[in-house]
């Protein structure tokens, strides 16, 4: 968009749909949209505060464990389920079945089996994440040039050499993409499973700030909220636009 | 090659053959006091279907899902014409429904209780916010990246801007509007359950809810078993329609 | 190929002097400062084929888009029978050089499709559609879709496309380039027949020397940075000796070899 020869940036229209929110709110519209600039302050005053630092802290904590999980689980199984065909016809209609599924429904399923607690959450965490990552895995290790697995077992690459310095790269830039999408899922997930299980993290926050009907708080952390996840989903796109340069000249 | 059909029909019967198997024996051994057998869990949904309860539920379940989606589709394919065509609009629009894509929009729940209740407007909301990004984006994107030379073509025969627009940008990205529609439907499933188990529990959400408190855990876990199953066919059927629907118009482009 | 040769010497005396179709004035165009043409002016002789031949880089398509009215220029401006060029045009048809068809749309839809934005009744443009699905040889399948044919045959229908809205200059952007060596040898005769057959003006981008000297009543050498026409050929004794026996005459081979030593230094 340019207006008189002035490239706009590309997310430049929040500061507008921000000002729209601040007249709105000062309106008096709704009483669960108050101005933008009350939503700020209170978010300063609620980011130092023990509850939302816990909050953050055991989201984080599930969050971060669901992914590492997926990601330690899902590459290797991805990886050799492109190598070989049976793994591949055995598992990966399950694959896809998971991929589409609606995970939700099975969140009553893990509280019953793993407590109402953290460990729910983090196997939520890796169940939305895990299934993107092994089914980009095996497409990065299908698509991997013939000649270029040729050409290293014609210099006599060794079977582990070939694996990790032939396979590994080649189908890096997919596992990448795999693994930002699957992030992008696990944010979702970890969200999902607090607010279904809500005693921790962010899901028992909201519930107290909806219960007592604190408008500000509630638009804080989820402003907060958003943001964090929108970060995190530019930072992989940006890592992996400069780990993947060499993707688009294969 | 009908031995190659055979062989991954096998397969497949196989890997289900497996994976039920093993729910059976670890519902057997057990694994936990809330992990019934598969065999256990299947006849709670013959019973179910049976008596009927399945199908209310279903009533009751798909309802908002339905109704979300056609709102969903209807707006989002508008907005992500819109986007496509103009550059003004895009960028007025889209940074919202790229955070949105972005943004675990199940946390505005609570919200949506408190300003429209525990009523079917809520539960339609949730699944507009999760089902809409999606389809927005892929509208947007199908339209932007509809290839120049075919556009070129229209303009170099003179058509009209609303005839380059119906007759070649529409057609050439319905494709992936389409399938942006499925991965909305995907996401609307999602929040449909959600909004089922988070606000009341109703239809499905109330059998599961339901049969949890008073243990009856095949039931519970038929009650999952079904609504898994109902969306995952109900997708197939969608990508088999998209299959059919646009057969080679991805194809073609190409200039070999 | 019909017309009897004796016709054809008398058209060609009384075209001692030919009038122009097309003709391209003083045009400049540049994108974000980079210069893509220079001043470049060129004439295009009414039912002759002009080729416009260079190294990638040299503008040669940004020139036909030009002349087609799907870039504007910097400065300088087109005429087209003697109207000034504004946008596109019934009197200009374009082939593209990756067949820009509608992959959702059969070979008879694809060939009407000039027609359908001309607002041609249905009926009515399907049979002007067929007539020219026969002449470029695709009759039988008129149901079919892109990519179930060849490329070859996906430029004839890029091809028939163009005849069919009937318009007097023929713009075609490296049409045969995307197709193999045999279909395109093909297509180089047939492109003559048609030459004859149809009394329109041929523009044609190549960045093959020797299909520019085969094809051409003129070759227009353009040179890159800024691009610039530094050289018309006007091949003259082989043009009616028949299709076949072009490729070993005399003119020909120096005409090849006369670009390649001009253009030899432009190749990287």
């Amino acid at each position: 968009m340019t207006v008189f020869g002035v490239r706009l940036p590309g997310m430049s229209s929040l500061i507008l749909w921000g000002l729209l929110w601040e007249l709105v709110g000062r309106s008096g519209f709704s009483f669960f949209v108050p101005p933008l600039s009350e939503v700020v302050t209170t978010l300063f005053a609620v980011i130092g505060t023990p509850a939302f630092l816990n909050a953050l802290g055991q989201t984080a904590y599930a969050f971060f464990m669901g992914v590492l999980a997926a990601i330690v689980i899902g590459i290797p199984v991805g990886i050799m389920m492109g190598k070989n065909r049976l793994l591949d016809e055995l598992l990966l209609p399950w694959v896809n079945i998971f991929l589409s599924a609606p995970l939700t429904a099975l969140v009553p399923v893990l509280m019953v089996l793993f407590g109402f607690g953290m460990r729910a959450i983090i196997i939520t965490t890796t169940l939305f994440a895990i299934w993107i990552i092994i089914l980009n895995a095996r497409a990065g290790v299908m698509q991997i040039n013939r000649s270029l697995i040729d050409m290293a077992r014609s210099f006599g690459a060794t079977p582990l050499d070939a694996f990790f310095k032939v396979y590994c790269w080649a189908a890096l830039p997919e596992i990448l993409g795999g693994v930002r999408i699957g992030i992008i899922r696990a944010v979702k997930g970890v969200i999902i499973g607090q607010l279904l299980i809500s005693i921790v993290g962010f899901g028992a926050l909201f519930e107290l700030y909806s219960n007592n009907f604190m408008m500000g708080h509630f638009w804080a952390v989820l402003i907060v909220l958003f943001a964090m996840a929108f970060t995190i989903s530019e930072l992989l796109a940006h890592l992996e636009r400069r780990v993947s340069y060499y993707a688009a000249k294969r | 090659m009908p031995s190659a059909i055979n062989r991954s029909l096998a397969l497949k019967l196989l890997s289900i053959f497996i994976v039920f198997g093993a729910w059976e024996i670890a519902g057997h051994i057990p694994v936990s006091y809330a992990f019934p057998t598969f065999l256990d869990s299947m006849q709670a949904l013959g019973r179910m279907a049976m008596d009927g309860t399945l199908f209310v539920a279903y009533g009751e379940t798909l309802r908002p899902l339905v109704v979300g989606v056609a709102i969903s589709a209807v707006l989002g394919i508008a907005l992500g014409l819109w986007i496509g065509l103009s550059s003004w609009f895009d960028w007025l629009v889209s940074p919202i429904f790229i955070v949105m894509q972005a943004a675990p929009l199940a946390a505005l729940i609570p919200l949506l209780v408190m300003v429209y209740g525990i009523g079917l407007t809520s539960k339609v909301f949730v699944v507009c916010i999760m089902a809409m990004p999606v389809i927005v984006l892929n509208t947007a994107g199908a339209v932007r990246n509809t290839p120049s030379s075919i556009i070129e073509m229209g303009r170099s025969f003179l058509g009209t801007r609303p005839d380059i627009i119906l007759r070649i940008i529409i057609p050439s990205a319905s494709p992936i509007i389409f399938s942006g529609l499925r991965l909305g439907v995907s996401a609307g499933f999602i929040g449909a359950i959600l909004a089922e188990l988070k606000i009341t529990p109703t239809g499905v959400g109330d059998i599961i809810t339901y049969s949890r408190s008073i243990a009856d855990y095949p039931s519970m876990y038929a009650a999952i078993f079904s609504i898994i199953l109902l969306a995952v066919l109900f997708l197939n059927l969608l990508e088999l329609i998209e299959a059919n629907l646009f057969e080679g118009n991805n194809r073609g482009y190409a200039s070999d | 190929m019909a017309m009897p040769q004796t016709d054809e010497n008398v058209v060609q005396a009384f075209e001692a002097k030919p009038e122009n179709a097309v003709s391209a004035r003083n045009i400049t165009k540049t994108y974000d400062k980079v210069e893509a043409l220079r001043d470049l002016s060129l004439d295009f002789p009414k039912g002759q084929l002009t080729s416009l031949l260079g190294p990638s880089g040299c503008g040669k398509t940004t020139l036909l888009k030009i002349i087609a009215g799907l870039l504007e220029p910097t400065s300088g401006e087109v005429e087209v029978n003697g109207h000034k060029v504004t946008g596109p045009g019934p009197d200009r048809a374009f082939v593209f050089q990756d067949f820009a068809l509608l992959p959702w749309a059969s070979v008879l839809r694809n060939v009407a499709f000039g027609l359908e934005l001309r607002r041609v009744a249905k009926s009515e443009r399907e049979g002007i559609a067929e007539k020219y699905i026969r002449d470029v040889g695709l009759s039988g399948f008129e149901k079919n879709f892109p990519h179930e044919l060849s490329g070859g045959m996906r430029q004839r229908v890029g091809l028939a496309r163009a005849l069919a809205v009937d318009s007097d200059v023929l713009l075609m952007d490296e049409p045969f380039s995307a197709v193999d060596e045999q279909t395109r040898r093909k297509f180089q005769e047939d492109l003559l027949g048609l030459i004859q057959h149809e009394n329109k003006t041929f523009i044609f981008v190549t960045h093959s020397i020797e299909e520019a000297v085969y094809v051409s009543d003129q070759v227009a050498i353009l040179l890159p940075r800024p691009s610039r026409v530094s050289e018309i050929i006007r091949p003259s004794s082989f043009r009616n000796k028949g299709v076949s026996n072009i490729r070993r005459d005399p003119e020909y081979l120096d005409i090849v070899d006369r670009i390649w030593a001009s253009l030899r230094s432009y190749v990287e």
